[in-house]
């Protein structure tokens, strides 16, 4: 018999952005937000009302956009640049590793509706590409938060950080995880389950289904560790060591290609420290077809009981080596 | 300082220029030779800044968007006082911080890594919003090239800065007629500018951008809107053998060729 309970409460994170930025820009004039059109995307319209003069808009024009946001932070500012993430680094990836990166230029890229949260609108608005084309620019900390406490906790850190920082958000509401109060360490995965079997490993959108997963797991006696793991670069190599030690296999999901992405950044630290059998979720080198995030994120095995069913398979393939 | 001066100091930086093309073996020689009367006149007359303090937030900034032409944006730079005179000699060499494009991380007295084109003028835009949002009174300088002016971002930035009435940018198009592979009316003809620019609600001033009495007042002048300065340019400006021929986008001297052009840039000349 299962139990009846109250499904959690979900949150866009974007709310949780907006939410920060308008207590800085609050509490320092220099805070402003920069966008492509993008006010109700960006969820901007707070900041807007509160102060006009420091939301630059630059309509829709993405390589203006980061190169703007280059410029507004050589002029002594602390500009938050946001767009819809598909463009913001497809469109504008020169400038972000020119201008912004190269340049080490103290802008906060502010990808939103990242992954496939545009799910029916196709993948051209898809941005299952960012990982990677970001993960390979140095000096810039690729972060997905997983709930809004975490994307809360990121944006302030990144707003005291002196330097470029490319913070990954969804639209796609997520139930909290992280505890009320939790601090942001880049760099570092949170721990938010132990265990001996496997470990399974995502960030964005995807760490909620992993605690599900884990549930599954659990209830067929399989104790599996789960780390959030929002900073893709620099990967947090520490927890990746850890968890090939301790568990001897590592599953990860996310909302982005194979290709890349977290998982990517994640074998090559396996595969170069403590190789052990792994398996990589997300959408699996293809043009997503139409349907909704969640409804791709099943179709592409990412439901808790596929990535338990994976799990189970990669533990056998870890049994068979032993 | 005076025109008659500031010619003076041009030359000594285009001789200074094509000796270290010479001995590094590579550069931009014929965006060099266009661009360097309108760097010195910034340089040496126009722009308010200290080479002891390259990041005072009030000092005016400018931007070498044709980022190519780095040499001769540090050879300036050097005789400014921003670095040694000695480091050019460094110019291309292994772990140098001279290398082919500007970089503001290493070398005093650049704003913002150029060298892919149609970067220069969006971040330009920036910093004058910027000025515009804080009340700083810094005037934003940015140079790209005429073939440069092909790349579409620059197009969203010049709309931008009409949008937001940046009167305190002005654009320096360095209007030599050649880009890498041929001349710009036969690759993608941009020109006329002053029209184009026009239309998109600058202030146009047209000079001979090789004559320092029609730069410093170009440079100087403000207004209400944002200003673009069409400096019509000749590339290789200064050396007969090299003016206005496409092939000396990025060729090297020969020993022969290097002393003919010492020679016509020579300060009794």
């Amino acid at each position: 018999m299962n139990a009846v309970t109250n499904p959690p409460k979900l949150h866009d994170c974007r709310d949780a952005f907006v939410a920060v930025l308008e207590r800085l820009g609050a509490e320092n004039p220099k805070v402003v937000a920069v966008c492509n059109d993008s006010v109700g995307s960006s969820k901007l319209g707070g900041f807007k009302s509160k102060w006009p003069e420091r939301l630059v808009n630059v309509g829709i024009a993405e390589q203006n956009l980061v190169g703007v946001g280059a410029g507004l932070a050589n002029g002594g500012l602390l500009p938050f640049v946001c767009g819809a993430s598909c463009f913001l680094t497809g469109r504008s990836l020169e400038q972000i590793k020119a201008d912004i990166a190269y340049s080490n230029a103290n802008v906060k890229l502010i990808g939103i509706s990242s992954g496939m949260a545009y799910g029916e609108l196709g993948p051209t608005h898809h941005s299952i590409e960012d990982f990677a084309w970001t993960r390979v620019l140095p000096n810039l900390p690729v972060i997905a938060p997983c709930d809004s406490i975490e994307t809360a906790a990121a944006v302030e850190w990144a707003a005291g950080y002196e330097g470029p920082v490319f913070l990954r958000l969804s639209r796609v509401g997520v139930p909290d995880l992280l505890p009320a109060g939790h601090k942001f360490v880049p760099g570092k995965a949170n721990l938010l389950r132990d265990g001996d079997a496997v470990t399974l490993i995502a960030n964005g959108t995807l760490t909620h289904r992993m605690m599900k997963a884990a549930d599954i797991l659990a209830s067929r006696g399989i104790e599996a560790r789960v780390l959030n793991m929002a900073t893709v670069r620099p990967i947090d190599v520490e927890a990746v060591v850890a968890a090939a030690r301790d568990t001897g296999a590592i599953l990860t999901a996310e909302e982005h290609s194979i290709y890349g992405g977290l998982g990517s950044a994640i074998a090559e630290v396996v595969v170069a420290e403590s190789p052990v059998p792994m398996k990589i979720l997300g959408v699996p080198g293809i043009f997503a077809p139409t349907g909704s995030a969640e409804f791709l994120l099943d179709e592409f095995g990412m439901s808790p009981i596929a990535v338990a069913d994976a799990a189970v398979e990669l533990i056998a393939r870890k049994a068979a080596r032993a | 300082m005076q025109p008659n001066d500031l010619e003076g100091i041009a030359r000594q930086i285009r001789r200074r220029d094509v000796q270290a093309v010479f001995e590094a073996g590579a550069g931009h020689i014929g965006g060099e030779m266009s661009a360097t009367d309108i760097l010195t006149a910034l340089y040496f007359r126009v722009l308010r800044i200290s080479p002891d303090e390259p990041k005072r937030p009030d000092r005016d900034r400018f931007v070498l968007s044709k980022g190519h032409v780095a040499l001769a944006l540090y050879v300036t730079l050097a005789k400014r006082g921003f670095i040694p005179e000695d480091e050019i000699s460094t110019f291309l060499k292994p772990h140098s911080r001279l290398n082919g494009h500007p970089n503001c991380n290493k070398v005093p007295g650049v704003e913002t890594n150029t060298g892919p084109l149609g970067h220069g003028l969006p971040v330009a835009v920036g910093m004058a919003k910027a000025a515009k949002l804080t009340g700083a009174g810094y005037h934003t300088y940015v140079m790209t090239g005429d073939g440069e002016m092909q790349e579409g971002s620059n197009w969203e930035a010049i709309s931008a800065a009409a949008q937001f009435g940046l009167n305190n940018l002005t654009l320096i198009i360095d209007h030599n007629r050649f880009q890498q592979g041929a001349s710009l009316a036969d690759t993608n003809n941009l020109a006329p500018f002053g029209p184009k620019l026009t239309a998109f609600g600058w202030d146009v001033t047209e000079i001979d951008g090789n004559n320092m009495a029609e730069i410093v007042p170009a440079l100087e002048r403000r207004g209400d809107r944002p200003h673009c300065i069409v400096a019509h340019t000749n590339k290789g400006h200064g050396i007969s053998f090299m003016q206005d021929r496409v092939d000396w986008h990025h060729k090297v001297p020969n020993e022969e060729q290097y002393k003919i052009a010492l020679a016509e840039l020579s300060e009794v000349n």
